[in-house]
């Protein structure tokens, strides 16, 4: 239970051509409830809203302590947009589905 | 067994708080040694009041002075400009980072792009932290402000609970923490009270401005288990970093020197007993136009004729202005500026504010160490600040002076008959003190110098008059007539008029002496007139004597042939003879 893939790839089908894809980065510390969380409400979310378009980087934190640097992270889990741009961070167990959809801008703020 | 057991004064084991000193001047001083050593302390205070900047010397100074290395956490600015910012103080945190003693993260918060949707934790920021203490094994955190998290992160109950998991993180690890706060309205010491979680001390910074001035101020809190000042201490940015200023605790551990620094003024050596203690102060106060300035400057003067460095700062006049107006009163302080002795150093004491100037004169005292230092005039410095203020600031310079050794000079301008109390609160402090007062009489103002005291000095308890002449300041001895100290032009008139009583004395004298040799002589005639009398009459009654003896010689002679002629006769007694007449 101590080492998870740090950078795992879940490459979807690319189809939609006239859509952008979505480049994302999860940062979470090693095998907490929230971090499990995220990764499977992540990947539900992607699947449903971004099939074929999305790709997702996994960093843990507690293996690349100093990557947290990189992008700034503090809160964990963070999920980070790297495309489109401009960055977006979204941050927890992405639970709330509407907020990680605003969060992502898959859907207007609000609505 | 009924033996009673008293209870015995239990012996008061002194457990005393293991302290982290930060190294900045005089804070170790109030909090009798630093920093609780592996706790957090909240220093908390409004923006721009030098939070971060004790942060900074704090892990600067144990990186430096103490071995122990740090790491800054900063939420506020990058990297780059907190480097730029305190190297005006002298640190330079990337050597310091190269050598391995100190990390500096900047964590960039954006508070518009980031969104919760869920539950989360900081480990983000345990994980960055534990791996920058552990690269250089620090032993000392600041984090810089870390309630920006609260703005950032917008799920105030769970930033509230991670960060008293934060705190509860440190304490384990042993860490000596600096948590910047900043201040709250009304009275919090910080916005989103995370006091709360810093129990152990609390440090508020205040950066006042009143009466468009400002001063700084520290103050401790809060200090669990530990003795502290209780008192709000002014302190001061220097070019050496953080300076807290300990009013209260102002050192009197000065050597005393027994050696004597003359004032410029033979008389005024004389009068307190052979000159000034060198390394001590002396004030000289008096109203306007009394010649403060001059005195002030005779001192400096005469350090410099000895070969000595001096440092003049005047609040009221420019250099030029200085040098001038002392030399129309013959005291020539420009061919000592020339000769690279003299230092006049002139300014505002209201442009930059107490604080700063108390740096620029502790600044200026290192670049130029000089032996004798004049302030003119302290007045001015009241318009920098309150009474007490100056009082403060003013027992700070004296405090610089004194603690180098150098032998100061403080001129205060005081209407006459009343002292300020900014005065009166600094006379103590000062060793010498001297009076010019102004007296008016007879259409003019004259000076009039008093010693009113002198620290373990003989000094005079007489009044001189202190006049200001083509060469210099000079004391002249006040002249005492009948309604008391006469100076100026009546002293000359009294003494003319003395003088003139004396002449006309001793004119009477040689008259007297005349005449009395006069009548001497008439006296000497008269004894020969009666001697020669006398010898007349003497001789007459000689004469007289001589006559009738003769006489009495013929009528003896007579008798005698008489007698003869009837000595056939019968002899005739004497006594017959009688009866027969």
């Amino acid at each position: 239970m101590t080492t998870h893939e740090t950078t795992g790839k879940v490459q979807g089908s690319s189809d939609g051509q006239d859509q952008e894809s979505f480049d994302l980065r999860l940062y979470v510390a090693g095998h907490s409830p929230k971090s499990v969380q995220a990764i499977e409400n992540l990947r539900r979310v992607c699947d449903e809203y971004l099939p074929g378009r999305y790709h997702i980087e996994l960093i843990d934190l507690v293996e690349h302590p100093k990557l947290a640097r990189g992008d700034e992270i503090i809160a964990v889990p963070t999920l980070v947009r790297r495309l489109p741009e401009p960055m977006r961070k979204i941050i927890g167990d992405l639970s709330d589905t509407e907020r990680v959809l605003v969060g992502l801008q898959l859907r207007p703020e609000g609505g | 067994m009924g033996t009673s057991t008293k209870p015995r004064a239990r012996s008061l084991v002194q457990r005393r708080l293991a302290k982290a000193p930060t190294g900045i001047r005089g804070f170790d001083q109030i909090t009798d040694g630093g920093l609780p050593r592996g706790r957090p302390t909240l220093v908390t205070g409004a923006s721009g009041s030098g939070k971060t900047l004790f942060g900074i010397e704090f892990l600067v100074r144990g990186a430096r002075d103490f071995d122990e290395p740090g790491v800054l956490m900063t939420f506020e600015e990058s990297a780059a400009d907190v480097a730029e910012n305190v190297a005006s103080l002298g640190f330079d945190l990337a050597q310091i980072q190269k050598d391995g003693l100190l990390v500096v993260d900047a964590v960039h918060v954006d508070p518009g792009g980031i969104l919760a949707a869920g539950a989360f934790d900081l480990d983000g920021l345990f994980i960055r932290l534990a791996s920058a203490v552990d690269e250089v094994g620090a032993k000392r955190v600041v984090l810089d402000t870390i309630e920006v998290l609260f703005g950032a992160l917008g799920n105030e109950g769970i930033v509230r609970g991670e960060l008293g998991r934060l705190f509860g993180w440190l304490k384990d690890r042993g860490l000596t923490a600096v948590v910047t706060g900043e201040r709250g309205r009304e009275g919090q010491l910080t916005r989103f009270g995370i006091e709360e979680y810093v129990s152990d001390c609390v440090i508020v910074l205040d950066h006042r401005v009143c009466e468009e001035i400002s001063t700084r101020r520290l103050r401790v809190a809060k200090y669990r288990g530990s003795e502290h000042g209780t008192n709000e201490y002014p302190f001061l940015i220097t070019n050496k970093g953080l300076a807290v200023l300990p009013l209260t605790s102002v050192g009197l551990s000065y050597g005393a020197s027994t050696q004597r620094v003359s004032t410029g003024m033979p008389q005024l050596d004389h009068m307190l007993g052979g000159g000034v203690y060198c390394g001590t102060t002396v004030m000289v106060t008096g109203g306007a136009g009394t010649g403060k300035t001059t005195l002030a400057a005779q001192m400096v003067e005469v350090a410099c004729a000895r070969g000595e460095r001096a440092l003049f700062i005047s609040f009221e006049e420019s250099p030029q202005q200085l040098v001038r107006n002392m030399a129309s009163v013959g005291i020539d302080l420009g061919r000592w500026v020339e000769a690279g002795l003299l230092q006049v150093w002139s300014e505002r004491a209201t442009m930059f504010g107490l604080e700063s100037h108390l740096a620029r004169l502790e600044e200026f005292l290192d670049d130029t160490e000089p032996t004798v230092v004049a302030l003119d005039a302290m007045a001015s410095l009241a318009h920098a600040g309150s009474p007490y203020e100056v009082t403060a600031a003013v027992t700070r310079e004296l405090d610089l002076i004194k603690a180098r050794g150098i032998t100061g000079v403080l001129t205060a301008l005081t209407r006459d008959g009343e002292v300020e109390t900014s005065t009166v609160a600094v006379s103590s402090l000062v060793d010498t003190w001297l009076l010019v007062r102004n007296v008016e009489s007879d259409g003019e103002r004259n000076r009039l110098l008093f010693v009113i005291k002198s620290r373990g000095t003989e000094h005079s308890n007489q009044v001189r008059e202190f006049v200001l002449t083509r060469h210099g300041a000079e004391l002249v001895d006040v002249s005492v007539g009948p309604q008391g100290v006469v100076t100026g032009s009546a002293r000359v008139a009294l003494e003319t008029g003395r003088r003139e009583a004396e002449v006309a004395r001793r004119e009477d004298f040689a008259q007297r002496r005349a005449s009395l040799s006069r009548r001497s002589a008439e006296m000497d005639a008269q004894i020969a007139v009666l001697r020669a009398q006398f010898e007349q009459e003497a001789t007459a009654l000689e004469r007289e004597i001589a006559q009738e003896s003769r006489h009495d010689e013929q009528s003896t002679r007579a008798l005698s042939a008489l007698s003869e002629a009837r000595a056939d006769g019968a002899l005739m007694q004497p006594g017959q003879e009688e009866d027969q007449r």
